[in-house]
């Protein structure tokens, strides 16, 4: 039954240049220029897939990316596969091979086709109302549901193509390179304004460059000559850029425009590799020219899904531009004067045309004359009622259509046909102009919706702005231009349109057919199998709002978003609820106007790219000693450091004996660290900690707690004084960004009257942390002429020293509970510091540790971790840190918060110690605390917030949260779990060396 | 995405920008001497206006400046930028 339907040769088509390809597995050929669509006519294939609900045959229906049914699978099995894509858009090359979607075990026979013969009993909203009952059964329907849902298949592998995003400005961007595109691009260009023109083809001109039309001339030559001139000219103008194969997928507030600009998807395989397959343009236009056209309206009638029922647009697109005929016996349908066009077009390349029924009683226009010169029967006043063919279009039947064109009368009578062209008019593409936030009206003559209030600097052009006759497009446009750019003339001044189109049409939303709309089939959205049916009963039902019709039938849900049939779905509703269409209203637009890749949308942020991370000046030293890392915001910090095998419990209990033990040193270089300078610098730090900071002296320390406004625990951390008016603050590593960003809100825009100058400084300065009881002698080595004593450089002061020719800047401070100096060095120095801290550390054997020892150690000792311990509902009372809130100081931030009646309660979460009665128990963090068990429903009292088994103590211990903790000391709780209860008793939440002995060791 | 007006940058995308919230809300001078309502009416009220509403924002990814911005939150029209501590426009 193959047969080749290339009628003409078409000059967008290279017949030297033939192509192969496979499409479910058999192998086809075509020509360079062909889509698979084009090329699959050729070959006679219409079937190319089956429908979403009933598993109906579907065939090519469109030649755009309107098309809702010939959606493919390209590629399948390779790591390159895609699903869902328009066999229209698809450009063939050598090697491409692809697949019907949707149907199993062929689309030839598809056991879901069953699904057409019950269509009575899935009525919309089907699944929603039987899959309700039980609601514990809803996991059992969800796999069978899941497996017969969804269309095309994933890759399961990575995909290999390369993925680009770039900004684009532009001065004015024109959308869609149709006639109006050309032109308005040409004229902003030549006015000097930096133009960019794209086109989701690959080819400018629109369908006015293959209309071929005799009555539409311009300056004497038919209007598709005339502009492949244009064309030519401008290639040539410099401020023009012209981008095609890039496909505008949303339009956001103030002219900022995503588009898919498409590379290599019409290569052959072999090409592709190392090229970049797509590049997402992230546009801002100063000013955006729509010029997107319009798309024909098929018409809604029993039975109008089958294979060889086309838009008759698109009928005479396969002729015209590919040389294509879609059928032998053509037939058409119409309301309007297109499918007259569509029928001389094919009538002139020697294609059989049949018949056109006509909707409407008569026309006058020259054209329609010509067909009938042409010896085409047309039936005026008629109606399809039914048509025949299950894989493929056989005979449509047709009835005289009554006056107010809600029945059929007289006789039935049955034309034979393989392809049908029908034309219900044209809805201007309106899609990208809603989604920019701008407002439609319904023009209640022409039956459609317009622009009407543009909310950014934009202007609609051409067929999308309603105008659908050349010399219309023309005029308007010409008037357009020279407002929008405020130029006086254009070269559109001065040229000569000859037309003859009429645009009378007769609108009939859903076609009568003899049968009752129960026992037929007139689909709306053809992807979904929404019905006319399907919207009635959603009405009856009690839907009224269009957008809950929408969900409930899911009419305009498929991958073509209803680009075709939601018109028909408004009017439906319109019709059958009583009112007008423009106050319905239409569904809203939303991007993408046709479906991204995620490669386009993420661009180069994959692998390692997909998110930033930070890396301290010592990392190199952590890798080659095979450190485990754990992520901490944007920071890889190491997190321990294993050594022959050991697991990381093993690790950590080691390292932190060692820290406790004799001598461990941290890489605490992401702490966050902020320089503050200025004659306010430390009335500055009165407002921002809760303690007091003016006494503090030259080159001490001080441990501060910041809360928010709402006297929440923020951050901590310790500052250290360097200079009467100069101070460093260290922050928590994850807290530093937010921290420097309300220091400056509240200089910026509370207490502008301070002289205060905040610099992050966390990357300039590396910080090794060197603990434990030998850490002095350690320094000592490195840094011989310090003076280490307790009297000279005791427990949080600061000392500034050098070690050869680099500077540093030594804290006495300590996180872990033991003797210990936090170094800093500017951060290239900072590997060379710890190596020479580790080399000095040799005959202690220093080990080095990582954050989870860290968190350990500081636990044994009770010391919070801001956003482990605290969750933003911790105040300092409920940390039981009320030694660190200043009573004198008369305000600081959060300070009023700690006396709302809230804030006061005594039965506020509080953090406290936890012991496990068995010491060898190791709580969850998380698990729930309560005291009694043979309550239901059992109180929750708080939570674990930090667990541990301590080498150092030999037991597990954990810090808590619960409810009047502060009282429970010695109370016994629980810790229930899935499969045991743990008895825990509430401990003081220091568990190590509570006098501080260590520190001052 | 919103192409703001930073005072003291010129136009930049959106995404430099953080928003923060209502503006024109003054920390109390003293707020010892506030009712727990009157505290609360400062801490946690805020207006969510359908049409011009008056928001603090902050050039984060540039600047790093804070200011002021009248926005209708019905169609996302910026009709105003204004520096910190300048007066709003009259309405």
């Amino acid at each position: 039954m193959t047969k080749n339907l290339r009628v003409k040769s078409s000059e967008y088509i290279d017949e030297t240049n033939r192509i192969s390809f496979k499409f479910n597995g058999k192998t086809y050929h075509g020509f360079k220029g062909d889509t698979l669509a084009s090329a699959l006519l050729a070959n006679n294939v219409h079937l190319v897939g089956r429908s979403f609900k009933y598993h109906r045959p579907r065939g090519i229906m469109t030649s755009g990316s309107e098309e809702p049914n010939a959606i493919v699978q390209i590629n399948p099995g390779t790591n390159r596969t895609e699903p869902n894509v328009r066999a229209t858009e698809v450009e063939i090359y050598e090697g491409l091979e692809a697949s019907s979607q949707n149907c199993w075990p062929s689309v030839e026979f598809d056991i879901g086709g069953i699904n057409n013969f019950l269509s009575p009993f899935l009525p919309a909203g089907f699944y929603y109302k039987t899959f309700m009952w039980p609601a514990s059964f809803w996991e059992k329907y969800e796999f069978f549901i899941r497996h017969s849902a969804g269309l095309g298949k994933s890759p399961t592998s990575s995909d290999p193509d390369i993925y680009d995003h770039r900004n684009v400005h532009c001065d004015v961007l024109v959308i869609g390179a149709g006639i109006s595109g050309i032109l308005a691009a040409k004229n902003a260009a030549k006015n000097n304004f930096k133009t960019l023109l794209v086109d989701e083809k690959n080819e400018l001109g629109g369908s006015t460059i293959y209309e071929n039309n005799e009555f539409n001339k311009i300056d004497n030559i038919t209007s598709s000559e005339w502009l492949k001139k244009e064309i030519e000219e401008i290639k040539g103008i410099k401020n023009l850029e012209i981008k095609t194969r890039t496909s505008v997928a949303a339009y956001h507030q103030y002219n900022y425009l995503l588009a898919r600009e498409n590379l290599t998807d019409h290569l052959e395989t072999n090409d592709k590799t190392n090229k970049i397959r797509q590049r997402l343009l992230k546009i801002r236009a100063k000013k955006v020219i729509l010029a997107t056209g319009a798309l024909e309206r098929p018409l809604i009638f029993n039975n109008n899904d089958r294979p060889g029922i086309m838009l008759s647009s698109a009928v005479k697109k396969y002729s015209e531009f590919y040389g294509v005929a879609c059928g032998s016996k053509n037939v058409f349908f119409a309301n309007n004067d297109s499918a007259y066009e569509s029928a001389l077009s094919l009538y002139n390349k020697g294609i059989n045309v049949d018949a056109i029924i006509d909707i409407r009683d008569q026309s006058e226009s020259k054209i329609v004359k010509k067909v009938e010169e042409a010896g085409i029967k047309i039936y005026w006043s008629h109606t399809i009622v039914d048509t025949a063919g299950y894989k493929r279009l056989k005979s449509v039947s047709i009835m005289k259509l009554s006056n107010d064109g809600t029945s059929v009368t007289g006789s039935k009578i049955s034309i034979s046909c393989d392809c049908l062209g029908v034309a219900g008019g044209w809805t201007p593409a309106v899609h990208l102009y809603t989604q920019s936030g701008s407002k439609l009206k319904f023009d209640e003559e022409k039956q459609i919706f317009l622009p009407n209030q543009n909310t950014s600097n934009q202007i609609s052009v051409g067929s999308c702005s309603g105008d659908f006759k050349i010399d219309q497009i023309i005029k308007n446009l010409n008037q357009k231009l020279k407002d929008t750019l405020n130029i006086k003339e254009t070269d559109l001044d001065n040229i000569k349109v000859e037309i003859d189109q009429e645009n009378s049409k007769r609108n009939i939303w859903l076609l009568p057919s003899d049968k009752h709309l129960g026992k037929t089939k007139p689909f709306v959205d053809y992807q979904n199998d929404a019905t006319a049916k399907d919207i009635k009963l959603a009405l009856r039902e009690g839907f009224r709002s269009i957008e809950h019709v929408k969900r409930y039938t899911t009419t305009g849900m498929g991958t073509d978003q209803g680009k075709l049939g939601n018109m028909h779905a408004l009017g439906i509703i319109a019709d059958t609820a009583g009112v007008k269409m423009g106050e319905l209203g239409t569904t809203t637009f939303r991007p993408p106007y046709t479906p991204l890749t995620f490669g386009t949308i993420v661009g180069r942020n994959v692998g390692k790219f997909f998110d930033i991370f930070r890396r301290t000046p010592m990392n190199d030293w952590h890798i080659e000693n095979k450190a485990e890392f754990e992520n901490v915001g944007q920071w890889k910090r190491a997190w321990y450091y294993p050594i022959n095998g050991e697991t990381m419990h093993q690790a950590v209990q080691r390292e932190s004996k060692a820290a406790r033990e004799s001598a461990g040193i941290l890489d605490a270089s992401t702490l966050g660290k902020i320089d503050i300078q200025g004659s306010d610098a430390s009335e500055f730090l009165n407002r921002v900690y809760t303690n007091a900071w003016s006494k503090l002296a030259i080159g001490k320390c001080r441990y501060g707690l910041m809360l928010n406004e709402d006297g929440m625990v923020y951050d901590d951390g310790v500052t250290t004084r360097l200079g009467e008016n100069h101070y460093i603050m260290t922050t928590t590593t994850g807290g530093a960004a937010n921290v420097l960003g309300k220091l400056e809100d509240y200089l910026q825009t509370e207490w502008p009257e301070l002289d205060v100058y905040l610099t992050s400084v966390t990357d300039h300065y590396a910080t090794a942390s060197l603990c434990g009881p030998n850490s002095k002698k350690i320094l000592k080595k490195i840094i011989p002429d310090l003076d280490l004593s307790d009297e000279n450089f005791p427990h949080m002061t600061f000392k500034e020293a050098n070690i050869g020719h680099i500077q540093c800047r030594i804290m006495r401070i300590s996180f872990t509970g033991e003797h210990s100096y936090e170094i800093n060095v500017q951060a290239s120095y900072g590997k060379d510091l710890w190596e020479k801290c580790m080399e000095a550390g040799q005959e202690f054997n220093i080990t080095p540790y990582g954050t989870e020892t860290m968190h350990l150690l500081r636990a044994e000792k009770g010391f919070i971790i801001v956003g482990q311990d605290t969750d933003g509902t911790m105040t300092p009372i409920d940390l039981q840190m009320d030694w660190i809130v200043s009573k004198k100081k008369y305000d600081f931030i959060g300070k009023r918060s700690l006396y709302r009646s809230d804030t006061m309660r005594e039965d506020r979460k509080q953090l406290v110690g936890l012991l496990t009665d068995d010491p060898n128990i190791v709580l969850e963090e998380g698990a729930q605390i309560v005291s009694e068990l043979n309550k239901s429903p059992i109180e929750m009292l708080g939570h674990v917030t930090s667990s541990y088994f301590s080498p150092n103590l030999n037991k597990s211990i954990a810090l808590a949260v619960v409810r009047g903790g502060k009282d429970m000391m010695g109370k016994k709780l629980f810790v229930p779990m899935e499969n045991r209860n743990i008895n825990v008793t509430v401990a003081n939440p220091v568990f190590y060396d509570s006098t501080n002995e260590r520190l001052n060791a | 995405m919103f192409l703001i007006n930073c005072p003291y940058c010129g136009e930049r995308d959106q995404q430099e920008f953080k928003a923060g919230g209502e503006a024109h809300i003054e920390r109390p001078k003293q707020p010892t001497e506030l009712s727990d309502d009157e505290w609360a009416e400062y801490l946690f009220m805020r207006k969510n206006i359908k049409g011009v509403q008056f928001e603090r924002w902050n050039h984060a990814h540039g600047c790093r400046k804070w200011f002021n911005m009248v926005r209708d939150t019905s169609n996302d029209e910026i009709k105003a930028i204004y520096k910190m501590g300048e007066k709003p426009p009259s309405q």
